[in-house]
């Protein structure tokens, strides 16, 4: 009987988990949309990757992280619930220990993680603004009717990317306007939009620090090659993109729950959970606290989002 | 009969509805924070004017609500110090009547013109017999700042959870209801010695980090979303410089020795500043763990600031943190930052 333990990263717009044996090992992983309901989409996933292993394995250890962390954690009473930073600094070491700075990109946050000897030395994340993250994109895309996916590959055609005010978000959108009304070519625009994230991201959040090699690059827009292309050019350095970047959160939290694995034995029939949450306001006092009542098999496990004790009672 | 309203800072408004209360016979409204008060004051605020504005101006609102006539606001070293004529003008412009005074203009206290604006609140005022009472009102800030530096040290240890809070509580009660110097002293003694009872957990090692930066971000702890002990709950121990203390008895003296001290900055760089960058080289020195800055958004001084201590920290090998807070900053991006900032601590002394 060898031991297993699994990780779960549920993010704004994906859910991520993979399956680690005791060598660290990927014996299942999957990734699906989450579709703004974490709980069926983890349950969807457990599902999956309980046919994914093969052989004898027991579950000893449940970690969770992404901005769902929480509400999962206490769903699948994980034995570690980890912020998406730690988590994914702790698996990309594991697979690529000599690294020193981890780009991230993903739906709504973007990050820089700066590494030295294998601990986190320094690291930052997006704060006030939206620019620079993957949401732009992908909503700029529409606007100019390309498909997110032949984004980068247009943007690599063109030799000539247009310049656009990349300081914020919405400055950037009527920068983009202008010129796509002034007529210039539709390669061109795209491969500036994915030049002004880069520039973004870097005024942003990389501001102050040092970006040294190797450089990994991981989150969904990873996946751009336009963005790729151009982190390289502006930091004149290679930047290496994993084909399982987008696993590196789980992957993390499945190490750190194996480090503080109890004696406690899981198992993957998750799916049967009856699992409920009810939202409502406490108008106990002029606060009024929006208070999250959770449920699970109807039993009442936990109520979030008071500040005082007279919410837990409502 | 008059009735006074004055902004809310952290537990202060107890020793100054103390000395109100026994110089005149008005009634005092006891300011508070909530959710509603942000509402209002940021919906009646300039919209890129820092926090404390709206925070303030939300208090003074709820005030006039509750049927306030004599308004106090109080300036400060930077663009605060505009605050009240600002805050007044919007306040008329809604339709209030009411008088306001500033105590404190351009960073500066000026006892003769604080004793003059006193007298023009209530003409009964009888300023020997309130010096007594400015006294004790002075003693309780100086003794509860005592207290706060040592709940600070000891809070994420604690066994039970909320002691500290709950014989907070019960101190600054006491402290309200004090007959005198002599027995708010003895009070003050009593209360330090259970504070000591309170059992803690101290591992032998433990981490220490610093606390610096804008000083009313810092001390109102609704306006940094409790920052202090949600740091703290991760077994730390904190170290804040900022507090009235030392805003009004010891900042004046020191700021000297700060620019003595430090021979690459000619200027005050304008408010706290000076003092963060000073406080950032004695935390480096003094082997803290981590250090975390903490301001409102667009707090200018404090921009200036960061290159400086960013650039000290790193130095000094210490990992220093940012944070800006506006009236709308998510709570769990916060949470979400200092967990990971814990970790970094946390690898960095090979614990996790």
């Amino acid at each position: 009987m060898k031991e297993c333990y699994l990780g779960v990263d549920i993010g704004s717009i994906s859910t991520k988990g993979v399956v680690i044996d005791n060598d660290n090992n990927i014996i299942a992983k999957d990734y699906i949309w989450t579709e703004g309901n974490p709980v069926n989409s983890v349950k969807k996933l457990i599902k999956s990757l309980k046919s994914q292993i093969n052989g004898d394995y027991i579950l000893k250890g449940i970690g969770t992280t992404g901005s769902a962390r929480k509400l999962i954690g206490l769903m699948l009473d994980a034995n570690i619930v980890k912020n998406e930073i730690t988590a994914h600094a702790i698996g990309t070491i594991s697979l690529h220990p000599d690294v020193r700075t981890i780009l991230e990109i993903g739906g709504q946050d973007s990050k820089i993680i700066i590494i030295n000897n294998g601990i986190i030395v320094d690291y930052a994340m997006n704060t006030l603004c939206a620019a620079g993250t993957g949401a732009f994109l992908s909503s700029q895309a529409k606007r100019i009717g390309v498909d997110i996916n032949d984004f980068g590959a247009l943007a690599l055609e063109s030799d000539n990317p247009v310049k656009i005010a990349a300081r914020c978000t919405v400055f950037a959108e009527s920068d983009l306007i202008h010129k796509a009304q002034s007529g210039y070519d539709l390669k061109d625009i795209v491969a500036g939009l994915c030049r002004s994230v880069v520039l973004n991201y870097l005024n942003n959040v990389g501001k102050g620090k040092k970006i040294k090699g190797p450089i990994i690059f991981q989150g969904g827009v990873s996946k751009n090659k336009g963005v790729v292309k151009y982190f390289k050019e502006v930091l004149n350095e290679d930047i290496i993109v994993d084909d399982n970047g987008h696993l590196m959160g789980a992957l993390g939290v499945a190490i750190i729950s194996k480090k503080y694995k109890t004696d406690k034995v899981y198992n993957f029939n998750m799916s049967n959970i009856e699992f409920i949450t009810k939202g409502l306001e406490c108008n106990g006092c002029s606060n009024n606290c929006e208070i999250l009542k959770i449920f699970k098999n109807s039993k009442l496990i936990d109520t979030w989002g008071n500040r005082c004790p007279k919410g837990a009672t409502i | 009969m008059h009735t006074i309203a004055f902004p809310k800072l952290a537990d202060y408004d107890v020793p100054a509805r103390y000395l109100l209360n026994h110089i005149t016979n008005y009634k005092i409204i006891k300011p508070e924070i909530n959710l509603n008060t942000i509402e209002i004051g940021s919906k009646h605020s300039p919209d890129f004017v820092c926090t404390p504005f709206k925070y303030t101006l939300g208090t003074l609102i709820n005030g006039l609500k509750k049927g306030a006539d004599t308004l106090i606001q109080f300036g400060g070293g930077c663009r605060y110090g505009a605050y009240a004529a600002l805050q007044e003008e919007i306040l008329k412009k809604l339709g209030y009547k009411f008088e306001m005074y500033n105590l404190i203009t351009a960073g500066k206290t000026d006892i003769k013109r604080i004793k003059k604006i006193f007298k023009t609140i209530d003409p009964n005022i009888k300023i020997y017999k309130s010096l007594r009472y400015l006294i004790i009102a002075f003693s309780m800030v100086k003794y509860m700042d005592k207290i706060d530096n040592y709940i600070r040290e000891n809070i994420g240890f604690e066994i039970d959870k909320g002691s500290f809070i709950r014989l907070k509580k019960k101190m600054l009660n006491d402290f309200y209801n004090c007959k005198g110097l002599f027995h708010l002293r003895r009070l003050y003694t009593k209360y330090k010695k259970r504070f000591r009872k309170i059992k803690v957990d101290k591992p032998k090692d433990y981490l220490k980090v610093g606390i610096i930066g804008e000083l009313y971000t810092l001390m109102e702890d609704s306006a940094n979303y409790n920052i202090e002990y949600e740091l703290a709950k991760y077994k730390i121990s904190i170290k804040r410089f900022t507090n009235v203390t030392y805003l009004l008895l010891k900042k004046r003296r020191l700021v000297k020795k700060y620019l003595r001290k430090m021979k690459n900055i000619k200027y005050k760089l304008g408010a706290d500043a000076l003092d963060n960058v000073y406080h950032t080289k004695y935390l480096c020195k003094k082997k803290y763990d981590g250090i975390v800055h903490i301001k409102s958004s667009f707090c200018t001084p404090e921009i200036g600031a960061m290159p400086l201590i960013n650039d000290i920290a790193k130095k000094n090998n210490v990992p220093v943190i940012f944070f800006s807070f506006d009236t709308n900053t998510s709570k769990v991006g916060v949470e979400t930052r200092i967990e990971a900032f814990v970790d970094m601590l946390k690898m960095k002394k090979g614990r996790l």
